[in-house]
């Protein structure tokens, strides 16, 4: 029998498989909306595709959809930089000393369930809408996922790791950035990556908050008072592909640098 | 260099209160260069002395002097080998022998000297630049031990670095350290539970009882090296540390 073509062989039947229901998403859609027939409850795929390939024209004058993205990005970029500057620090104090764990545990235990969204209004009252507000509600998303990562992280550091490092002469701060940094970077990582999703989640929804104006949540929220439902999925397809590009950025890194982990026994 | 262990005991706290004792009065002298092998069973508190020694953990009486100074904390007059490869897994070969080095603020060309010098001596030229994950077991072991020499610590204190490794491969290691240790010079303290190994390996076998241990013999080995382990003289040796311990130590 001769060996099937490329195409059907398995690795490649699979990476296809990965294609077939979006794809059949996409179909489906076009025939639903030829078939319902109505732009302000779901308009035809042209008209989203038009909003996505001119990213740099304005919308109802409130900026193009890349500026807008460009602004989600700064605002969550700034709120997971401070969430990163605080977890980090903290967990690997918390993992290192008892002291600093017992100090700081029941505090994060009570914070912890609390989600990102009902800080919203104390933000506003505290910070009023800008900036700072966004950043705090970003920052509170981010925080947990890479705080309690690190923990993890400082805590899986073998034990024979760090006395070697003793036995060697190694002092206190050489071990934190010989040993326990580069033990626990690998689940550091983790706790930025799955901190990251949950920042970009926050940043969209933050800028669904009264007073905003700019954004790709108030793009969405302002194309949904205006009835312009091409404009709110093409934002929402724009979210996702930020979304998987940034984690994407996340996974390459960590499979270049922290190959070890896995192949670690 | 005198290694000297001055009545060594150690309890362990069960449950916060009730004391379980680990070791009961060790005493022994090491002398300079000597290789001294730490025989017993498993859970006798073979590791337990090697890590008081180490100064990982504090006796709860009792003291180790190197040279008449007490040890009360890891020294760099000690080195350690663990059982499993405490190898850094994100360091190279090179990397990893040079990581005491680094700690003490060695230039980079002369521990780049040193380095070369430890990792030719363990038979890994050619692996300067593989990760740990690169290796077998053997070869992750060889740099643990020159990792540990290459800062130069005059005792060398090994936990049964071998156990973890196929019998071929052990026996080879065991070849090489003595190599090693004719060549460096070392003081070394070895923790087996294997006869056989510590009747290839020392000048004398300390022979530790079951927990809390104490030592129940001390036996001097006086077989010319390299011992062949085939060699009547060597069962003959081996069968006589065992009859000792039948007799006195009571363990299996």
């Amino acid at each position: 029998m001769p060996p099937l073509p490329a195409a059907f062989r398995f690795s490649n039947r699979r990476s296809l498989l990965k294609f077939v229901l979006p794809i059949a998403i996409i179909a489906g859609w076009e025939l639903l909306a030829i078939w319902v027939n109505n732009p302000f409850i779901l308009p035809r795929l042209e008209a989203v595709a038009a909003v996505l390939l001119s990213p740099t024209v304005d919308i109802l004058g409130n900026g193009s959809l890349a500026a807008n993205a460009a602004t989600s990005l700064e605002r969550v970029l700034a709120g997971f930089f401070v969430a990163a500057a605080i977890a980090i620090p903290l967990g690997i104090g918390m993992g290192r000393s008892l002291v600093l764990h017992e100090l700081f545990d029941t505090l994060m235990q009570l914070l912890r369930p609390i989600p990102p969204l009902a800080w919203v209004p104390l933000a506003l009252a505290w910070f009023k809408i800008g900036l700072v507000s966004m950043v705090f509600i970003i920052g509170m998303g981010a925080f947990f996922p890479i705080l309690l990562n690190t923990l993890d992280g400082v805590k899986g550091v073998k034990k024979n790791w760090i006395e070697t490092a003793d036995i060697l002469g190694a002092k206190e701060h050489q071990i934190l950035s010989r040993v326990i940094l580069p033990g626990a970077a690998p689940t550091i990582w983790t706790g930025l990556r799955v901190g990251f999703g949950i920042a970009w989640m926050c940043v969209v929804a933050a800028e669904m908050m009264p007073g905003t104006n700019s954004g790709l949540g108030y793009l969405i929220i302002s194309a949904y008072n205006w009835s312009q439902v091409p404009v709110i999925i093409a934002g929402m397809i724009v979210i996702g592909i930020i979304g998987i590009g940034v984690d994407y950025l996340f996974k390459v890194i960590d499979r270049r640098s922290f190959a070890w982990r896995e192949l670690e026994r | 260099m005198t290694l000297s262990l001055e009545h060594l005991t150690k309890d362990f706290a069960k449950n916060g209160q009730e004391r379980v004792p680990a070791l009961a009065d060790i005493s022994l002298e090491i002398r300079d260069e000597e290789f001294v092998c730490v025989l017993g069973p498993s859970g006798c508190g073979k590791t337990t002395l090697l890590r008081i020694i180490a100064g990982l953990e504090r006796p709860t009486s009792g003291r180790v002097q190197i040279d008449g100074m007490v040890i009360d904390g890891p020294s760099q007059k000690l080195g350690m080998i663990f059982q499993d490869y405490s190898l850094y897994p994100w360091r190279t070969v090179n990397e990893n022998i040079a990581f005491g080095l680094e700690l003490h603020g060695v230039p980079r060309e002369k521990r780049a000297k040193i380095v070369q010098k430890y990792r030719d001596l363990a038979g890994l030229s050619d692996f300067g630049n593989s990760y740990p994950h690169e290796l077998s077991g053997g070869m992750r072991q060889r740099v643990a031990v020159v990792r540990a020499l290459a800062v130069e610590p005059s005792v060398l204190l090994m936990d049964e670095p071998f156990g973890a490794l196929d019998a071929q491969t052990r026996n080879m290691l065991q070849r090489e350290l003595l190599n090693i240790w004719e060549k460096t010079k070392k003081t070394i303290l070895f923790v087996t539970h294997s006869v056989d190994e510590a009747v290839y390996l020392a000048d004398r076998i300390v022979v530790l009882t079951q927990r809390p241990g104490h030592i129940c013999e001390v036996i001097p080995i006086d077989q010319p090296r390299p011992r062949d382990r085939t060699s009547v003289e060597f069962a003959r040796v081996r069968r006589h540390v065992l009859d000792l311990i039948n007799q006195r130590c009571s363990f299996p």
